[in-house]
């Protein structure tokens, strides 16, 4: 019982199988989370380093308690107060930390590809992509997947929009690629300056600049954090204009009268791309989403983290 | 392969162990009949039937456990995990464990550490219907035993089902298979 892949880069490289895999196992995990125990011994033999180049708290905290839930040790690394600040290059600092026999590396960095370049350079780790500039983050996918799933009890057939800033978000892309294999249906939707070009052609995905007709279609909706961080990138003229065309409100949800399902991968702005009363509504998952990541990301580290060692 | 116990001497045991049981505990409503996947399980199931229909007293509690995660050779392989079902608590409870084959005692040992990790229960007892006694790795040992085979290393004792769909136990040496 193993992935067809030493490492999760990206959810571009997992088969359907590896995925229904995942989110099988992670339903166990999910019980081992309801003892009065929470913690399994198969990871015992297992040495994990988080690195962590960019800012995180759900995602951190989250592999993490996975880790520890599975007896692995763990050390966390953060670029902030590192030897990264004396110049020191990615592959160096990797290779320092593993020849103190660490057997596992969960990273998150800024740089698209980050993860794809150790795993080059690192075959015998399993290398594991906690998000990578504005390429993937599947672990987020995964839990995303397995929380829609939980609610809806399958993914084949759903439609889901994904709404927000399309073009500078890995969460986006884990989950089309993530639902496209499962044979969900999605749409993005947005406005025009923050969904990529050509993104209906490559992906099969629906395109949709109309957040009500979105809606209105949709099962489920990933609404994405707006990132304030790219404000001074001027692509909306202001975070109350894009509340008014763009935030999943109460009454436009009222308008429509539907139920919908809606997920959210934190963390929030209040009033900006969803009001307080949608995100903690009766039809948020988002707490089941933090609470299912750990489940997910200990069926990840499981399903790598043993099973190959000769010795 | 050789059949080892056929369906109707395995329905025999199972209320042969039945009765073991019941003479020993004439009332179960304390006791939890637990399978460990995926061959226990399948003993449990009948065992439990049987109990159902001899006992006179209190009537057991029925779970499933998997041992999976706590198996000692998962640097080895890893594998799928099966469904947990204990839908009761354990704490102060008496848990009869159930196994089809009792080889090495690992198997026993990491059900035991499952159990403990959903309380403290106050009596654990362990019955199977095959015993490979010569083969134990760790020191334990069946409060109920069905049969005791010699068997070699390299065979094994499974249970499969026969061309009707009934349980029976038969003997596969890997080396010709």
């Amino acid at each position: 019982m193993q992935l067809s892949t030493p490492h999760l880069l990206g959810i571009k490289d997992l088969t359907k199988q590896d995925i229904e895999t995942i989110l099988t196992t992670a339903t166990q995990f999910k019980e081992v989370l309801q003892r009065p125990i929470k913690k399994v011994p198969s990871l015992r033999e297992v040495t994990i380093v988080n690195l962590f180049y960019e800012n995180s708290t759900r995602t951190r905290i989250s592999f993490e308690l996975a880790e520890k839930r599975l007896s692995a040790d763990t050390i966390n690394f953060s670029a902030s107060g590192s030897s990264v600040s004396k110049g020191e290059t990615l592959l160096d600092t990797v290779n320092n930390i593993l020849s103190m026999k660490v057997d596992m590396v969960v990273m998150r960095h800024q740089s698209s590809g980050a993860p794809h370049f150790l795993a080059q350079h690192l075959p015998h780790t399993a290398i594991i992509n906690a998000g990578d500039g504005v390429n993937e983050h599947p672990t987020q996918a995964l839990l995303d997947a397995f929380s829609i799933q939980e609610k809806l009890n399958v993914l084949e057939g759903k439609k889901v929009a994904i709404i927000g800033d399309i073009l500078h978000s890995r969460v986006a892309m884990s989950n089309i690629y993530l639902l496209k294999k499962m044979g969900a249906e999605v749409t993005v939707c947005g406005p025009p300056t923050l969904i990529p070009k050509y993104i209906q052609e490559a992906h099969d995905v629906r395109v949709e600049y109309n957040l009500k007709n979105a809606l209105q279609w949709c099962d489920v909706a990933n609404v994405l954090r707006i990132q304030l961080e790219r404000q001074n990138q001027v692509l909306f003229s202001t975070l109350r204009e894009y509340n008014q065309v763009y935030g999943v409100t109460q009454k436009l949800l009222n308008e429509i009268n539907k139920e919908i399902i809606i997920l959210h991968p934190g963390p929030i702005n209040r009033g900006v791309e969803i009001d307080s009363e949608v995100a903690d509504g009766k039809n948020s998952i988002i707490l089941q989403q933090v609470e299912n990541g750990v489940a997910v990301r200990m069926a990840v580290l499981y399903l790598l983290g043993g099973g190959k060692k000769t010795t | 392969m050789e059949v080892i116990l056929s369906s109707a001497a395995f329905r025999d045991m199972v209320d042969q162990l039945a009765k073991e049981i019941l003479d020993k505990h004439p009332d179960l409503s304390n006791t939890a009949i637990v399978g460990i996947q995926q061959g226990g399980v399948l003993v449990a199931e009948v065992l439990f039937e049987a109990i159902q229909k001899q006992v006179k007293g209190g009537m057991p509690d029925y779970g499933e456990i998997d041992i999976t995660f706590y198996r000692d050779d998962l640097h080895k392989q890893i594998l799928q995990p099966d469904r947990m079902n204990l839908p009761f608590a354990i704490v102060n409870k008496h848990i009869l464990l159930v196994d089809d084959v009792l080889f090495t005692g690992r198997t026993i040992k990491a059900a035991l550490d499952v159990l403990l990790d959903y309380g403290r229960p106050s009596k654990v007892e362990l019955c199977v219907l095959v015993d490979r006694s010569e083969h134990r790795q760790f020191p334990i040992q069946a409060d109920f035993v069905g049969v005791v085979t010699k068997t070699s290393a390299n065979e094994k004792i499974k249970l499969v089902k026969d061309d009707s769909g009934a349980l029976q136990v038969v003997r596969i040496d890997d080396k010709k298979q």
